[in-house]
């Protein structure tokens, strides 16, 4: 299987406090990954030092066969090829859902005004938001946001989503449409990358399970294994902890 | 004060006052927009990240020190005494001549810039840092994250800032008398002059300051609410929906009535 992502003795500090230390994993071509793991225990810093929002103090970062970790690497080009979806959805304001969906196709990639358009057509359909092209972020619900924000994400047509824990500051009732949508775009064969705290999600959709502990990576397998017979003690820790919480 | 002197001078010398209240506006409205201009690329330049190469780093240093030094001076120092040292200076020191409207208009400039620039490095600043994350989450610079994401949003925030500015100017420039700029406030001293009717020039002066000064932050509430954009957004494609609820709601009042 052809490894688009390939992580080696990755390490990153704030200051004195070391995030991540000694990450070794790789994503394959059309693999759903999920990162699960309780508050900080690197998750999200992990997610967001591969497209280079924190800068990594040690290790490789191997992306399609170049480092690019790498002195003088492209990482402009590179974050156009990662599709990120934040938390905090972070739609930008000024634009409304048809132009957060276009700017940065025609910004970035030179892409037509018509083009974009297009593109960014497609995928609001994908997301079931295509009647609301005229809406400003402030308008519209935390779920139909999120929505917005994987559609902006998708326009760009990256090879790898990023999912840095798109359901977290939602309501419960707005998850399901979220999560809805994440799984299609699983089914269609897009390779994902995902921070969650949604173990069902997790559970049904993942290739692999990666848990996530004080920094290093404590388990990784099917989800079949991870939530069912989890080999060390911290995962059963972890999900006996967080099912409890259910 | 007597009202047939307010009468007399207004219908006398009313070209002269509306001359200097034409090259007072005329001042301020460029010196605004060119020191709004100065204010958002010396804000940007003053957020640029520090990069991590050494070069870069030295050379993004020294031009911050340099963009703080002219900051300080200009808020440190009234623009009447700025006014003089540019003017006079620069003709003692240089042997430059400066039209005296040039100056002016220069004065006001770099004076409104380095108070906007505060003004715009505070605006940017408060935009959430996720905005800035996006943009480059989706392969955008500093400058073209600045330019479609942060900047508008910037703009539409400071534009208070900015009218109060203008407000300053239309009123600050009546310093630039001392350096013979024929704005209104000039042209009043010269009226009264001529005529030994001061406090009633002046009043006629004070009405046509507010009537400049009212209009101008009425045109900007105007401008802000086209920025804001409409209230309310139309779903497309799916009016027949919206038609529904309509004839549901009629049906159901027209029913009542019936009852």
């Amino acid at each position: 299987m052809e490894k688009v992502i390939d992580i080696q003795h990755l390490s990153k500090s704030f200051g004195t406090n070391e995030v991540l230390k000694d990450i070794n994993f790789s994503v394959n071509k059309g693999e759903v990954v999920c990162i699960i793991g309780s508050s900080g225990s690197g998750k999200s810093t992990l997610l967001r030092c591969i497209n280079l929002l924190e800068k990594p103090n040690g290790g490789k970062i191997i992306y399609n066969k170049e480092n690019i970790l790498d002195v003088g690497h492209n990482i402009y080009e590179h974050r156009t090829k990662l599709g990120m979806v934040f938390q905090q959805f972070n739609l930008f304001n000024n634009h409304n859902v048809l132009s957060n969906c276009t700017v940065g196709q025609v910004k970035v990639l030179g892409r037509s005004d018509k083009d974009a358009e297009k593109t960014a057509i497609k995928y609001l359909k994908v997301v079931g938001m295509e009647q609301y092209v005229n809406a400003k972020p402030g308008q519209l619900s935390g779920g139909q946001k999120q929505r917005v924000a994987i559609a902006r994400a998708l326009s760009m047509e990256p090879d790898v989503m990023l999912f840095d824990e798109p359901t977290s500051s939602l309501d419960p009732e707005m998850v399901g449409e979220v999560l809805k949508v994440m799984k299609e775009l699983a089914e269609s064969g897009l390779t994902m990358l995902v921070v969650t705290h949604e173990m069902g999600f997790a559970k049904e959709v993942a290739d692999r399970v990666v848990f996530m502990d004080k920094g290093v990576i404590a388990e990784e397998g099917g989800p079949e294994q991870i939530f069912n017979n989890p080999k060390e003690e911290r995962t059963k820790e972890f999900l006996k902890r967080i099912l409890k919480e259910i | 004060m007597e009202i047939k002197w307010l009468v007399r001078i207004w219908t006398r010398y009313w070209p002269m006052f509306i001359r200097g209240a034409g090259i007072t506006l005329f001042i301020s409205v460029i010196g605004t927009i060119i020191g709004f201009i100065i204010g958002l690329i010396v804000g940007v330049i003053r957020t640029i990240p520090i990069s991590e190469k050494k070069g870069k780093r030295v050379l993004s240093k020294c031009i911050n020190s340099l963009l703080t030094a002219y900051v300080e001076f200009f808020r440190g120092t009234p623009m009447i005494v700025q006014a003089m040292v540019i003017y006079y200076g620069s003709a003692v020191a240089f042997g430059i001549h400066l039209d005296r409207l040039a100056a002016a208009i220069f004065i006001v400039s770099i004076n409104t810039g380095a108070y906007m620039a505060e003004v715009v490095r505070g605006g940017i600043i408060s935009i959430d840092r996720g905005q800035f994350e996006a943009a480059q989450a989706i392969g955008m610079n500093h400058v073209q994250t600045m330019i479609n994401v942060v900047l508008p949003q910037v703009i539409r925030n400071i534009l208070p800032a900015t009218g109060n500015e203008f407000v300053i100017n239309i009123k600050d420039t009546s310093v630039l008398s001392v350096i013979s700029v024929t704005e209104l406030f000039f042209q009043t001293k010269s009226i009264a002059g001529n005529n030994f009717r001061y406090s009633e020039a002046f009043f006629i002066t004070s009405i046509v300051y507010l009537i400049m000064t009212i209009t101008i932050t009425r045109i900007l509430r105007v401008f802000e609410r086209k920025l804001d954009g409409p209230a309310n957004y139309d779903l497309l494609g799916n009016q027949m929906q919206v038609q529904k609820i309509e004839n549901m709601l009629e049906e159901d009042s027209s029913l009542r009535k019936k009852a």
